[in-house]
């Protein structure tokens, strides 16, 4: 027998109660499991559009999963404690003991397991925003074709709320056309110069859009010509710090991400405990319980005790 | 002839001792959000202070404050009461009191009808504040490098973001004051030379508008500079370019989202009054019905609940005879006073 403790009739009341008390807990943490993995999952389809592939939305998933499934099984176990003191009742629970420590242990490796995703899959996320990110800006201009026609105010409200500008840093602008050719004069001697001075045929400029300005600049937004220091009174192209956000949206989101999800791992690793609480004195309630049944009704008129296990092998 | 009289025995008593007491506590819980919501439009008020002209009235969020307080005490204490009211032993410690007490509820009812009413006014002393905070709050947008005011610029422009307006009435208020801060203009170019000749005061004016006036659904990139000139920009016409920046004037915006606040914390406040009244009557139910018993000794003896024991115009008129009489026992112990001092 492992770990042997003594149980009274009253020491068995008292574990069946507590346990009682403490299943209801670990139910409400299942419903806490599910609603942060539901939370989750809100804020990642929100960024849906910036993200190339649903790869990350596994860890909202399994929570999700286990956060039902332990409402369940915790539920399951409140009613083996209300049943567990009247001898007529507890036997038809007996069977279903067996599975019920299997799926806790389940439901606790799928809680580590999920801890562990979280971290490992941080390359992959941020495999996908890249490529997403990319085609956001890529699609920036097209504000008139069916289907990306959002992806311009998309990508501003990303940068202003996040703060970023592209995809590392503000540079990925310059790399890409992000004005309309609806909006550009072709007669013009500027835009044709710009068109021939690269192989595509595109307007390129080192310029970047208004939602990449820094509102904590002490000076109005400059926009254009940002290589050009002649082009604007009193600045340099190199030293100046605070005129755009300086942080790229890949690393501006994937520091998001990792934050929300660093910050739910304690509140999951309390849940494991609490649920591996809950196990063990499910074992000891039903090895005491048992133990008293099987000594019988002749010494109920003695004192009862009865030995209770911590594992099954003897 | 009392006022809504009913007959209780003691199941009936027992049934409305245990709703008031249910009741007290959903008012408790009342009282607790009346506190939070008072401090939440504090908090809001504070974000925006330096936009109100500093001078934003609280008295309406510290109203509110107190008001959930004692509320919350004044329904904790009712249903202690009501609890006891089921033990004569327990409920006589409280009897003296009640009458007091209840009183006392009545005033308080109607000072939260009188916050309530107070919710939906001040809306309109705020809108003056706005419009002074937001015009000086424009005139300072360039004074980065001034102490006091160097966070003015930052304030204005997450606000014009946040709320998707532009300037005080419209984005035109721009054209008006000089936001270009005279560290970043070359005074030896022609052009800023001709836009200083070009008015009285010798401010840089020009028809353009900060980054945050930017409307992100526009399918053009921004136009911020040089707006009334149409030649400036390819394929565009300032008359008809309607979502190129934010067509909503801040002062407005900050009004509606703060009216729109005041009014939903007014729709609670009344419901709370409404709650507060009910549970005044309950109690008041309770007590009548607990000091008719028809045989004192007897708990289980029938008894009368009523809410006022005469009629209202009776009850007044025995108030005002009080109060008269009131005023007539000072005075004749004035004019006792008066007659022993002149026939002595």
């Amino acid at each position: 027998m492992l770990l042997k403790i003594n149980f009274t009739q009253q020491r068995r009341v008292r574990l069946a109660q507590g346990l009682w008390l403490m299943s209801w807990l670990a139910v409400m943490c299942g419903a806490f499991i599910f609603c942060l993995g539901v939370y989750l999952k809100t804020e990642l389809l929100r960024r849906n559009e910036v993200m190339e592939n649903t790869e990350i939305h596994m860890v909202p998933n399994i929570l999700m999963m286990v956060g039902l499934a332990s409402i369940g099984t915790n539920w399951v176990a409140s009613r083996v404690c209300q049943d567990s003191l009247d001898a007529t009742r507890f036997p038809r629970w007996k069977v279903l003991l067996l599975a019920w420590f299997a799926l806790a242990a389940l439901l606790c490796c799928l809680l580590i397991a999920v801890v562990v995703l979280s971290y490992a899959l941080q390359g992959r996320l941020e495999e996908s925003l890249k490529v997403g990110l990319r085609n956001g800006i890529r699609f920036y201009k097209d504000t008139d074709v069916p289907g990306r026609c959002f992806q311009k105010e998309t990508i501003d409200r990303l940068q202003m709320e996040f703060r970023c500008c592209g995809n590392s840093n503000f540079r990925d602008w310059f790399e890409v056309q992000w004005v309309s050719n609806r909006y550009l004069d072709f007669t013009s001697k500027d835009v044709k110069d710009r068109i021939r001075s690269n192989v595509d045929g595109r307007y390129l400029l080192d310029g970047v859009p208004f939602s990449c300005c820094n509102p904590a600049s002490p000076r109005p937004c400059l926009q254009y010509h940002l290589t050009d220091n002649s082009a604007h009174y009193n600045y340099d192209f190199q030293s100046e710090e605070l005129n755009l956000h300086s942080r790229g949206c890949r690393q501006a989101l994937i520091d998001y991400y990792m934050g929300l999800m660093n910050s739910t791992g304690p509140g999951v690793l309390s849940v494991i405990l609490r649920q591996m609480t809950v196990a063990a004195s499910l074992r000891y309630l039903q090895a005491a319980v048992e133990g008293a049944m099987a000594l019988g009704g002749t010494q109920r008129a003695r004192r009862e005790t009865s030995p209770g296990e911590g594992s099954r092998n003897h | 002839m009392a006022l809504m009289l009913v007959k209780f025995d003691l199941k009936k008593r027992v049934k409305l001792a245990q709703t008031v007491w249910f009741m007290y506590w959903f008012a408790v819980m009342a009282g607790v959000l009346v506190f939070s919501m008072g401090l939440f439009f504090k908090i809001e008020l504070r974000k925006r202070s330096e936009l109100m002209d500093n001078n934003e009235s609280h008295f309406l969020p510290n109203l509110l404050i107190f008001m959930g307080l004692v509320t919350c005490g004044i329904n904790a204490f009712g249903g202690k009461v009501c609890y006891d009211s089921l033990d004569p032993t327990k409920f006589a410690k409280w009897k003296p009191m009640l009458k007091t007490f209840l009183v006392f509820c009545v005033g308080f009812n109607a000072l939260l009808i009188v916050t309530a009413l107070l919710c939906f006014l001040m809306r309109i002393p705020l809108q003056f504040t706005l419009a002074e905070g937001l015009r000086n709050g424009m005139r300072y947008y360039k004074d980065t490098d001034t102490p006091g005011r160097c966070y003015m610029k930052r304030t204005l422009d997450l606000m014009q973001m946040e709320f998707r307006c532009c300037g005080n009435d419209n984005y035109r208020d721009w054209f008006e004051i000089q936001w270009v801060s005279n560290r970043y203009l070359d005074f030896s170019a022609k052009e800023v030379k001709d836009r200083i000749g070009s008015n009285v005061d010798g401010q840089y004016l020009m028809d353009g508008v900060p980054f945050s006036c930017c409307n992100p659904s526009s399918p053009r990139p921004c136009i911020q500079y040089q707006m009334t000139n149409n030649t400036a920009h390819y394929s565009y016409d300032h008359y008809t370019e309607e979502l190129n920046v934010w067509k909503r004037g801040c002062r407005d915006a900050l009004l509606s989202y703060y009216g729109g606040m005041m009014n939903t914390i007014g729709a609670l406040v009344v419901l709370v009054t409404m709650l507060e009244v009910a549970v005044t009557i309950g109690l008041q139910y309770v007590n009548s019905s607990l000091s008719t018993l028809a045989n004192p000794e007897d708990p289980e003896s029938e008894s009368e609940g009523w809410i006022l024991e005469k009629t209202v115009k009776e009850t007044f008129t025995d108030i005002m005879a009080k109060m008269k009489a009131m005023g007539k026992g000072s005075k004749v112990e004035e004019g006792g006073e008066a007659a022993v001092a002149t026939e002595s």
